[in-house]
């Protein structure tokens, strides 16, 4: 898995994948990626540990190891998602098992800009779509287009229109998601407005 | 939108452009790196060929990873000795300040900055740890950050970020006698849910608030980030001041008054604005304790834990799963419950005022039979003063292990962890499913009082039971 893996560059603005949908509000980011496994300095192999402690727990039986799940990338979710600690191990450990894009009711602050800073796209969905979708995913496999430009997303019988914020989706659109380059670009104005904060003055 | 609030004032400050896609360009004062979230970020400057380009504004200590019994070097865990060598060699390489263990100033990254005078009201101060919320209590706009915008911190002191929302959280009246600052921080958050702080500042003011100390104070502000509030923060006062006085990077002679005056400019306005404002009667807050799986799901320690047509319908769900994790039933009282392992630390009650409160509910006490309870502070700096008062030996004399600083069972990431199912009394932050070390075992977060006090009865217990005697 990890050998294989890349990380996304550059614009998109289509993600066409199988849903994986997770139901539960309030999962954190502990429970995304338990504690110990961040006892690394790179995060090459925490694709098969995303979920760790709850999936021995369900024996075979979490979403992320069930066999009709494989190969999903658009992860569909409840509220407050990866709420609690502030770890980016959370969502590269879930893009390095797949997960491309993850649509749900809301996100925790921090986490979602690190989805957004490593590119994965959030889209929120109101409580009530995100049910028809889980519901949907009881039955058959879900194979959603989302388009990022309209900010839709569509299967066969089944069409939503995702929330996401419009700085995510400029940033996704134009492949300037990558925020350090851009930053840098103002030097001058960092440098200038780092020496004229007053406390940069009274702390010499 | 908020106007002329602290926030907004700090933020506006440190705002160095508009950002193509439409977010602001923030200028980082202080930067705090620990060895979990930082490698990563080095390594990404490195691929980049970029170097650290204010290494000044950038300060390292080592936390969540050491141990507490034995902090020999190499460390017994090989993963914990590559992180801490990772973060020596990174901060060498690279000319960062880092308090290593034995310095006189390592401990828990939030503990140290405010000892040392590095956190400073009106600052913008960023770290890889959500509970970077904890400076805000100096009246600094405090938030936790990924290792991603490390990496941006590193490489250009700023970050990317969209212009958060501001809520003041007004507390009336005072706490009772026995009621400390972690009691109200969790009853506030069960107020208000642990989403309702997503998009928003906290800021904490009223008489409650103002009569807290700073350490009080930054146990409110460290727990924002459990009520969803990526950053909390109370306006700088008196007390303020006298706390950061005369510490080791406090500014000093003519240039304290100089800060003092600016300090006192950065206040929220009396005519400012706020996106939203909560009001709450402290007097009314009982000791507080979670039952459940989010520090929103708690109760007064002589109330029943709720059955679900007492819960919001949209918390009904998490309420379910946490019956069931728990193995906890509706209407049944929360006083009493067993208890195995007792913890007092972490960077929301790992302080010398928390050491204290927790040792005078000790002392003259036992703790019960078949208990495991140790202490672990927050720093070197807390460890030494608790040893010149004496604290060490009460708690030793009451059967709890005295440990070296750090993070430990708060999250586990040394070897101090639950077994099993067992269930702790914890003076940390956190009570997710797994959280100290075991996927099943099961956290009751409460002040270090009740946790000293839980650790003499072998169960939970009400604190003021002990101190009203």
């Amino acid at each position: 898995m990890s050998s294989k893996f890349k990380p996304p560059i550059g614009n998109f603005s289509q993600i066409n994948g199988k849903c994986i949908s997770l139901v539960g509000d309030d999962i954190d980011t502990d429970r995304i990626i338990p504690a110990r496994f961040l006892k690394c300095i790179d995060f090459d192999s925490l694709g098969k540990y995303v979920f760790d402690d709850d999936r021995k727990t369900l024996k075979g039986n979490h979403p992320f190891d069930l066999k009709t799940n494989k190969g999903a990338s658009i992860l569909v979710v409840n509220s407050n998602f990866g709420c609690g600690s502030s770890r980016e191990h959370a969502p590269q450990a879930l893009m390095r098992w797949g997960i491309k894009a993850i649509i749900g009711e809301s996100f925790a602050d921090i986490f979602y800009s690190n989805c957004i800073a490593i590119g994965i796209p959030c889209f929120t969905l109101p409580k009530k779509s995100i049910k028809e979708i889980q519901k949907y995913q009881d039955i058959k496999n879900l194979f959603l287009e989302i388009d990022l430009f309209k900010s839709t997303a569509k299967a066969e019988e089944l069409k939503f229109n995702l929330e996401i914020k419009e700085t995510s989706k400029k940033m996704f659109l134009s492949g300037e998601w990558d925020a350090t380059s851009k930053l840098l670009e103002n030097k001058d104005l960092i440098e200038n407005k780092l020496n004229d904060l007053p406390y940069i003055k009274f702390n010499n | 939108m908020s106007q002329d609030t602290l926030f907004d004032k700090v933020w506006d400050l440190h705002k160095v452009a508009d950002l193509p896609g439409g977010s602001d360009q923030i200028l980082i004062g202080l930067h705090l790196i620990h060895e979990v979230t930082s490698p990563q970020a080095f390594g990404a400057l490195k691929d980049k060929n970029l170097k650290v380009k204010f290494p000044q504004r950038t300060v390292a200590t080592v936390d969540h990873i050491v141990p507490t019994d034995n902090q020999s070097r190499p460390f017994k865990d090989n993963l914990a000795e590559q992180m801490i060598d990772t973060l020596e060699k990174n901060c060498i390489e690279h000319k960062i300040k880092f308090f290593n263990i034995g310095s006189g100033n390592q401990g828990i990254v939030h503990v140290v900055a405010p000892e040392l005078g590095l956190t400073q009201p009106g600052m913008t101060i960023a770290c890889g740890d959500s509970h970077t919320s904890t400076h805000g209590a100096f009246g600094s706009i405090a938030f936790g950050i990924g290792t991603s915008q490390v990496r941006d911190v590193l490489a250009s002191q700023t970050i990317a970020m969209n212009k958060l929302k501001v809520r003041q959280i007004w507390c009336e009246n005072k706490l009772s006698n026995g009621i400390y600052a972690k009691d109200l921080v969790l009853h506030i958050i069960n107020r208000l849910g642990v989403k309702a702080g997503v998009g928003y500042a906290y800021e904490f003011a009223g008489p409650a608030i103002s009569a807290l100390s700073m350490e009080e104070r930054m146990t409110i502000c460290n727990m924002s980030i459990e009520g969803g509030a990526r950053c909390g923060y109370i306006n700088p006062d008196e007390k303020t001041f006298s706390y950061m006085k005369n510490k080791l990077c406090s500014p000093q002679n003519e240039n304290w008054e100089k800060a003092i005056k600016w300090w006192k400019s950065l206040e929220s306005s009396d005519n400012c604005i706020y996106d939203d404002v909560f009001k709450l009667d402290a007097s009314k807050v009982e000791p507080t304790i979670t039952w459940g799986i989010t520090p929103g799901q708690s109760i007064g320690v002589n109330q029943k834990i709720p059955s679900l047509n007492e819960i919001n319908p949209n918390d009904q769900f998490i309420a379910e799963e946490a019956y069931e994790y728990m193995g906890f039933k509706p209407g049944q009282l929360i006083k009493n419950t067993p208890i195995d392992v007792c913890f007092i630390g972490s960077c929301t009650n790992g302080r010398i005022s928390d050491l204290r409160a927790a040792a005078k509910v000790l002392e003259h006490n036992k703790v019960a039979k078949n208990i495991k309870a140790f202490v672990v502070p927050g720093s070197e700096k807390v460890a030494k003063e608790a040893k010149e008062e004496g604290l060490d030996k009460i708690f030793i004399e009451a059967g709890f292990q005295w440990r070296e600083p750090g993070c430990s069972m708060c999250l586990a990431m040394n070897s101090d962890k639950l077994i099993g199912n067992q269930v702790s009394a914890s003076s940390s932050n956190r009570n997710f499913k797994g959280r100290q070390g075991s996927p099943n075992g099961r956290t009751l977060l409460m002040s270090p009082a009740m946790v000293a006090a839980a650790s003499i009865t072998g169960k939970v217990s009400d604190i003021r039971d002990f101190i009203n005697k």
